[in-house]
């Protein structure tokens, strides 16, 4: 008797996989090699999947002794060449802070995924929330600059995990996935792209001039020095205080003050770290604006409020940080009422009101009992609210 | 995938929600319908789980949606089918479940059906006794439910299963998967009779 056919996938690129697993598998696609972590739920798919599979690319996975030492750890790896990475939950995120801002003032590409999980401290472990926006941006001290970005579908764990490498790399900056509970541990079918398909941005290994020559900061016109990895020959002086284009502390007021600017300013002043996505926005009246597994939920409400006749589109930030402003500024300037739902108290809604600066009325829509929103409660008060129903400021579910 | 500028809404969505109390395998059963649907037969489609932090225990629950388009609602509170393999879950998912949709319950729990039309069968005994291992009751109940509803086909969900079990499991897998299939075509079959279902093929 022949021996029956098992099906074969419809095609064999078809992976179906967490989002976590699929930060992992898109890290390891932009190439990195070092993976410095401590597990905790919600995260903890990401390191197992680098543990797994690190060593078979002749990488390394470290699981340090907490946190600090995690992101204390990729630092290191980077400075010698690696592209490294973390993944972490919100009590973990919150150990990382002080070595964030290390690597942001040495300007040491690295990429830390926060799946964000209800808090504060040890919190809802299992349950979904959006809490640790605010902590993303200004959780270390002193001003910085900050990449976050925030994918909402399994799809775009891997797509978005590929840009926070890149754009790394490009800046010379730490990259925060912002992901949640929800998008985390939620099952899709993805399509891996073969290599080459998507651009991968590579460490330069030697500068072109005399090693006694090499600074390892360049204050010019926001631009950044390639970051020679240590053991190439190139020596350089690496400190958290603040130094000179040749990595020395300083605390003369001019470099003092060019230091803050060239940081500030190189994230500022790139054209390649908006992403948003716009959605029936052409003849809206009324606009959601959201990020992560809230906008994936929200593309539903506004397949309902259309059907009910209410001209509500949506723009959904990729990048939360550093804000959208042009973009944000657009919708306010187009729309009557803004709807931000989130799964916190209100922390995007502020920086939205500040771009908005009193021209359509924000209307926070919140939920932090560690549940999602439902597509059709989000619906119906945007439809009251439409109709004149609903007056109130603020929409608690 | 997405992110076009334009949001196409499914015309046929199917869900199915695995509920019980951690450790029952339910995000395996949940993992397996969804691969077996989005990988083997091309199909849009989701699983999402809720469970608490302990690793034993507490109720968990895993849902799976297949669509022909992209899915935006990641929790649809009502329900297709139902696979239920303890009481409270039972209890507290009924409501959930729409006016035609399946119920499955594991009889070796659940005691009380909250209606007349639920497919019954003790699916940990079952295993316990006659595979010698109650712990593929999930993957029993998972064939059993495709028997009945049909939402998949029963290669795509063989193959799946040979794909992603561990070798040494393959074997006492398949066995449930094939006691699932038998029992809940016979389940059916028992079910078209008493409601006086004359086949036309004849």
């Amino acid at each position: 008797m022949a021996k029956k056919q098992t099906l074969k996938p419809k095609d064999p690129r078809l992976h179906f996989t967490s989002g976590n697993e699929a930060v992992g598998l898109g890290a390891l696609y932009a190439g990195c090699n070092f993976f410095g972590g401590y597990p905790i739920t919600p995260s903890t798919e990401v390191a197992e999947l680098m543990a797994r599979e690190l060593p078979k690319r002749g990488g390394t996975f470290i699981q340090m002794e907490d946190e600090i030492a995690s992101m204390a750890s990729i630092i290191g790896a980077s400075l010698a060449g690696a592209k490294s990475m973390t993944a972490t939950s919100g009590p973990g995120f919150s150990l990382m802070q002080e070595n964030l801002g290390f690597a942001c003032i040495t300007e040491v590409p690295c990429v830390i995924a926060n799946v964000m999980r209800g808090g504060p401290s040890t919190g809802l472990p299992t349950k979904v929330s959006q809490a640790d926006v605010m902590q993303a941006r200004w959780g270390t001290h002193g001003d910085h600059p900050i990449l976050v970005l925030s994918p909402d579908s399994v799809q775009e764990c891997f797509d978005l995990t590929v840009t926070a490498f890149n754009l790394s790399e490009k800046y010379r900056t730490p990259v925060i996935l912002l992901s949640d509970e929800t998008i985390g541990h939620m099952h899709e079918v993805i399509r891996i792209p073969e290599p080459g398909d998507m651009p991968v941005i590579e460490r330069e290994a030697s500068a072109e001039i005399p090693a006694d020559w090499y600074k390892p900061y360049d204050y010019g016109v926001h631009s950044t020095a390639p970051l020679i990895p240590f053991g190439e020959g190139y020596r350089y002086h690496v400190t958290g205080l603040t130094h000179d284009e040749q990595g020395f502390p300083t605390g003369r007021p001019d470099e003092s003050r060019k230091m803050l600017e060239h940081l500030l300013g190189k994230i500022e002043h790139a054209k390649d770290v908006y992403h948003v996505e716009r959605l029936y926005l052409e003849d809206a009246d009324s606009a959601i604006i959201a990020y992560g597994c809230t906008a994936r939920v929200c593309k539903r409400t506004i397949y309902t409020v259309r059907h009910e006749g209410v001209k509500c589109g949506m723009l959904r930030l990729k990048t939360i940080w550093p804000l959208p402003v042009r973009e944000i500024d657009e919708v306010c300037e187009q729309n009557d009422v803004i709807f931000v739902p989130e799964l916190n108290s209100g922390q995007l809604m502020r920086a939205v009101k500040r771009v908005n600066r009193g021209r359509a009325t924000i209307v926070p829509i919140n939920r932090i009992d560690g549940q999602l929103f439902n597509p059709h409660d989000v619906a119906e008060m945007i439809i009251n609210r439409s109709h004149g129903i609903d007056e109130s400021d603020q929409l608690i579910i | 995938m997405y992110g076009n500028g334009t949001i196409v809404h499914g015309t046929h969505m199917q869900v199915v929600r695995f509920a019980g109390s951690g450790g029952q395998g339910l995000m395996t059963s949940g993992r397996i319908l969804a691969l077996a649907a989005g990988v083997y037969e091309g199909a849009v489609v989701l699983q999402t789980q809720s469970y608490g932090p302990e690793a034993r225990g507490g109720a968990a629950r895993s849902q799976v949606c297949i669509s022909d388009a992209p899915i935006n609602n990641l929790n649809p509170s009502r329900i297709d089918v139902l696979v239920s393999l303890n009481q409270s879950s039972c209890d507290k998912y009924f409501g959930d479940l729409k006016e035609d949709g399946t119920l499955i319950i594991d009889s070796s729990y659940v005691n009380e059906l909250p209606t007349d039309n639920g497919y019954s069968f003790p699916f940990t005994f079952y295993c316990r006794d006659k595979l010698g291992n109650p712990v593929v009751a999930n993957i029993m109940a998972l064939a059993y439910m495709v028997a009945v509803t049909e939402v998949i086909s029963r290669d795509a969900l063989e193959a799946a299963v040979t794909n992603n079990v561990p070798q040494r499991f393959i074997k006492l897998n398949l066995k449930a998967l094939e006691a699932g299939f038998r029992e809940g075509e016979s389940a059916k079959a028992e079910r078209r009779r008493q409601s006086g279902f004359i086949d036309t093929q004849i």
